[in-house]
């Protein structure tokens, strides 16, 4: 096998697992450090540059980065990344002064964003500070997209929301609420330099031809409709037996808001097998708390009227069936349907996307599945004026998600505006730095907690469920946070080997706790993985292979369950191991090179 | 620094045959310099006992004093220890033996602890023939006192502050042969596929078991000029040949050349098989050990492997002929048979 290329910058990017696996790459050890300093501001600082919503995120995030710490490899939980995240945003002090201040000198460039959800105001937020007049369109009365719409407000206090919105709205964006956007060729018509489409996926899904539908449609709503008219307070109760159908986290949502507005009987019906549900674990272990039956494996067969009045809904019951190649089917058990009672209906099973606006002559294609065709990587849509984020893009994701392309869609936009190519983007900034402080001391807490992972209060059920805004989740408090911080492994600080140092004296691979260092002969690489220690079977983790040793062996150390204790560069007689901090941040469109040399004058 | 080790494992790590992981036959974190060779002989211990699925708690490790009389502390957390006067491993050693022979023992001793303070004591333990395996980690200096020459220090040997050995150095492996040490190897700390499976046949060999490990003083005698450096060693190894030891006669032998295997059968069934790299070499013949080892000194080399191997010399416990049953199992009765066996014993002596 070659020797690893730690130059490139994604090597030991990809060894800090959850910033890899998060979608804006936000730099998670560093900022959990920083609360581990009290450093509150800070840490708040690093995530409001990478992902733009710390406060919203640390609650509302889907938390790609928890599955894939480190620390689930070597016990059960992963680090409370995100509800460390929000103790930071809870904690922090004045950061508005850190912020790129406005007003901004102009650079002359227009920007239109059609929606004002996160993917928009990232947009906005990046651009703003390069002097873009930015004008933002949405429908609804305020900023947030369905942050604001869909998130309720036990789970997102609008307060946080508001604060977060501001900090972008107030870099000068021109915004016009309650504004629905009906064609693009007016908006292209009035001489933007780029147009960027974040709306989101708008539409829930209906089940429009099963019998009793349209007979009983008063009593039945469409989940994210429902969820928006209750954050705008158009709609204050609902009946006692309540159905949801779905099992995402919006049908959780919309159960678990039921319960505040009157909903004694809640159940979810959803047709997958529990396990198998894409809502959050967390978000359906919420809702049991609250006393809300889930029913999986049921299939919705009929709504069932009596006297025109909706009485419930029939459901067949199948089960999960596998083929080969893991495909799933739900075949049914051949048991009677079984009649669950309710007064009304939520249908929470999925959403599209939907661009009525857009007309198909503009040279915008779309593709079979009427979705725009939106390049990967620059976001650019077939229209090169046009660019798409978020949900709008590829269809529903997250809000993380949708933060990511933002980002990635601003630097688009602003090459674009300078006629560069859009192929053409900026690396990331790198950089790494030697935490050695003495012979045998780290500038990082090289100790390896063994701590559980802490649980994060929640305000009493009896509180909760009488008022639609109390939020549920009351955060870490700082003791608990500052525990929970020392499970991190530090896994941004790297081991970085120097072959010209080693006297091959193997008290590395002696002390390694997780048996991660091999020195052997060199092989090919599927050959490699079976010869060390202990074989390397996780394929999605590298190999950091060293160049030929005097012996002619070579060191192999699996990045798999390295915990970052920093005892193989504490037993080494050389320094051939070194922990050095890597620090890694996707470059945003206001830190690229000063543009627009022209327009300074 | 870190004084604890990670209570973490690999996930994967492999189980022996009692079910436990190398974890379960480690110490505590090492406190000796880092890249010291102790540390690479103290993990080859913990491999060779995870490999033989020995149980922890049926080890008692015996040291003098020292660098090397520290490691006991490093490997096996689980089993018994003793970390006795300077030089006096070997009495102590005999002692528990004695008391209880169902027990592996390690001495873990020095170059000072065996071949200065303790040599008295070295040479009488192996005329006994003491079911043991007596390991020197023999770094050619007293690294605890800042790095003098040792008795076993090369002559002509340069160490850290530059002044050459005027002395002799002893040969312990040499001695040990001569001596009538009943299983006689030499070994490198750097190099664990070969040291691994010497110790292995050295637990399993029914008598004495000496072990000669050269272990680099990366402090003090890792310098140019010094023989027993990592690159010195490296550099001036010859090995007798590759070993390994096969633990039942019914499991397959790995083959080689007709002419270059040889085999020394071990008292349980087991053997150790050996590809003979030293062709006028024999393992059970003392004479061309010594001759070996005589003409691998003559070429400035470090003749490295198993070097001299007899099973049928009785060990101590058959010398004196004691009781099979540990001291600390014998009931009363058996201590004490009674009025009638003592006027047979008192009897015999009239």
């Amino acid at each position: 096998m070659k020797p690893t290329d730690v130059r490139n910058p994604e090597y030991y990017h990809k060894v800090v697992d959850c910033q890899y696996a998060c979608p804006a790459h936000t730099p998670v050890p560093e900022y959990i450090r920083l609360i581990a300093a009290e450093k509150y501001t800070e840490a708040y600082m690093i995530n409001w540059e990478s992902n733009v919503f710390p406060g919203i995120l640390g609650r509302t995030c889907d938390r790609p980065c928890e599955p894939a710490c480190r620390r689930v490899r070597v016990e059960e939980e992963p680090v409370a990344i995100c509800r460390l995240k929000r103790v930071a945003a809870d904690q922090k002090g004045e950061v508005r002064q850190l912020m790129p201040q406005a007003p901004f000198p102009k650079n002359g460039k227009k920007v239109a964003l059609i929606g004002g959800g996160p993917a928009s105001l990232t947009v906005a937020r990046d651009l703003a500070p390069l002097g873009y007049e930015i004008h933002l369109f949405d429908e609804q009365i305020a900023g947030g997209g369905m942050m604001r719409s869909q998130i309720p407000s036990f789970r997102l206090p609008e307060k946080v929301l508001n604060e977060e919105v501001d900090y972008i709205l107030d870099m000068g964006i021109h915004t016009q609420f309650l504004t629905y956007v009906s064609s693009l060729r007016e908006v292209l018509a009035k001489e933007y330099d780029a147009v960027f489409v974040g709306t989101g996926a708008p539409r829930g899904k209906d089940l429009p031809k099963l019998p009793g539908r349209q007979e009983g449609a008063a009593s039945i709503h469409i989940g994210i409709e429902w969820l928006a008219s209750v954050a705008f307070e158009h709609t204050k109760s609902i009946s006692k037996k309540v159905i949801v159908l779905g099992g995402g986290n919006t049908a959780m949502d919309c159960c678990r808001t039921a319960r505040r507005l009157g909903g004694k009987s809640v159940k979810v019906v959803v047709r997958s097998p529990f396990a198998e549900m894409k809502a959050s674990p967390w978000e359906k272990e919420d809702a049991m708390h609250e006393d809300i039956e889930i029913f999986d494996n049921h299939v919705p067969v009929s709504f069932e009227l009596k006297d025109g009045v909706l009485v419930g809904m029939k459901f067949q019951k199948v089960r999960a069936v596998y083929d080969e190649k893991g495909k799933r089917q739900l075949l049914p058990t051949g048991e009677p349907d079984v009649f669950i009672e309710a007064d009304e209906v939520l249908i929470a099973i999925g959403q599209q996307n939907s661009f009525p606006w857009i007309e198909r002559d503009l040279g915008l294609d779309f593709d079979e599945w009427d979705m725009p065709v939106v390049d990967r990587k620059t976001f650019q849509s077939t229209h090169p004026q046009v660019f798409f984020g978020g949900d709008a893009a590829f269809g529903p994701e997250n809000v993380i998600t949708a933060v990511a392309h933002g980002h990635q869609a601003a630097v688009s936009i602003h090459l674009f505006c300078q006629g560069k190519n859009l192929m053409d983007r900026p690396d990331p900034f790198t950089n790494l730095v030697s935490q050695k402080m003495g012979i045998h001391e780290w500038s990082y807490d090289s100790q390896i907690a063994a701590d559980h992972r802490y649980l994060v209060p929640q305000a009493k059920k009896s509180v909760t469920l009488k008022d639609r805004k109390q939020e549920v989740e009351l955060g870490f408090e700082v003791q608990t946070a500052q525990k929970e911080t020392q499970r991190c492994l530090n896994c941004d600080v790297q081991t970085v080997f120097t072959e010209d140092r080693c006297i091959e004296c193997d008290a590395c691979m002696d002390v390694c706790p997780t048996s991660c260092i091999t020195f052997t002969v060199n092989e090919d690489e599927s050959q490699l993985r079976k010869n060390l220690l202990v074989p390397a079977e996780n394929l999605t983790q590298g190999l950091l292979v060293s160049e030929t040793l005097k012996t002619g062996r070579v060191m192999v150390k699996d990045e798999d369950v390295c915990l970052h204790c920093g005892l193989c560069a504490e037993r080494c007689p050389t320094s051939a191991w070194d922990m050095q901090r890597y620090f890694y941040s996707v470059t945003k469109a206001y830190q690229m090179p000063a543009p627009f040399p022209a327009l300074k004058k | 620094m870190s004084y604890l080790k990670p209570l973490f494992s690999h996930p994967k790590l492999p189980k022996n045959k009692l079910g436990y992981t190398l974890k379960e036959y480690e110490g505590s974190l090492s406190t000796l310099c880092a890249g010291c060779g102790h540390d690479s002989i103290s993990a080859a211990i913990v491999r060779a006992c995870f490999e033989l699925s020995i149980e922890p708690h049926l080890v008692a490790k015996i040291s003098g004093i020292g660098c090397s009389s520290k490691t006991p502390t490093y490997f096996l957390g689980n089993s018994h220890g003793f970390n006795s006067v300077h030089g006096r491993m070997p009495s102590v050693a005999t002692g528990a033996n004695m008391a209880n022979r169902d027990l592996v023992y390690f001495g873990v001793s020095g170059d000072g602890d065996s071949a200065s303070i303790g040599m008295g004591q070295f040479v009488h333990v192996i005329r006994r023939n003491l079911n043991m395996v007596y390991v020197v980690m023999n770094n050619g200096c007293y690294g605890l006192t800042k790095g003098q020459d040792s008795a076993t220090a090369d002559q002509g040997s340069k160490n850290k502050s530059g002044s050459i050995n005027p002395f002799q150095a002893i040969d312990l492996a040499s001695m040990a042969i001569e001596l009538g040490a009943s299983f006689v190897a030499q070994s490198f700390s750097g190099d664990k596929q070969q040291l691994i499976p010497l110790l292995k046949a050295a637990i399993k060999h029914p008598g004495f078991a000496f072990l000669n490990v050269i272990s680099p003083c990366v402090t003090f005698n890792n310098n140019p000029g010094s023989t027993k450096s990592y690159d010195y060693v490296r550099e001036h190894i010859d090995a007798t040949s590759a070993k390994d030891l096969v633990p039942g006669k019914n499991e397959i032998k790995i083959k080689y050349e007709a002419g270059m295997s040889t085999q020394v059968e071990m008292h349980d069934g087991s053997e150790i098989q050996l590809n003979k790299l030293a062709l006028d070499w024999d393992p059970e013949d003392r004479n061309s050990a010594v001759n070996a080892l005589q003409k691998a000194r003559a070429k400035d080399e470090i003749l490295t492997g198993l070097l001299y191997a007899n099973t049928d010399w009785n060990d101590l416990h058959r010398t004196l002929k004691t009781t099979k049953t540990p001291l600390n199992q014998l009931k009363e009765n058996e201590l004490c048979p009674g009025i009638k066996v003592l006027n047979q014993v008192n009897a015999s002596f009239r």
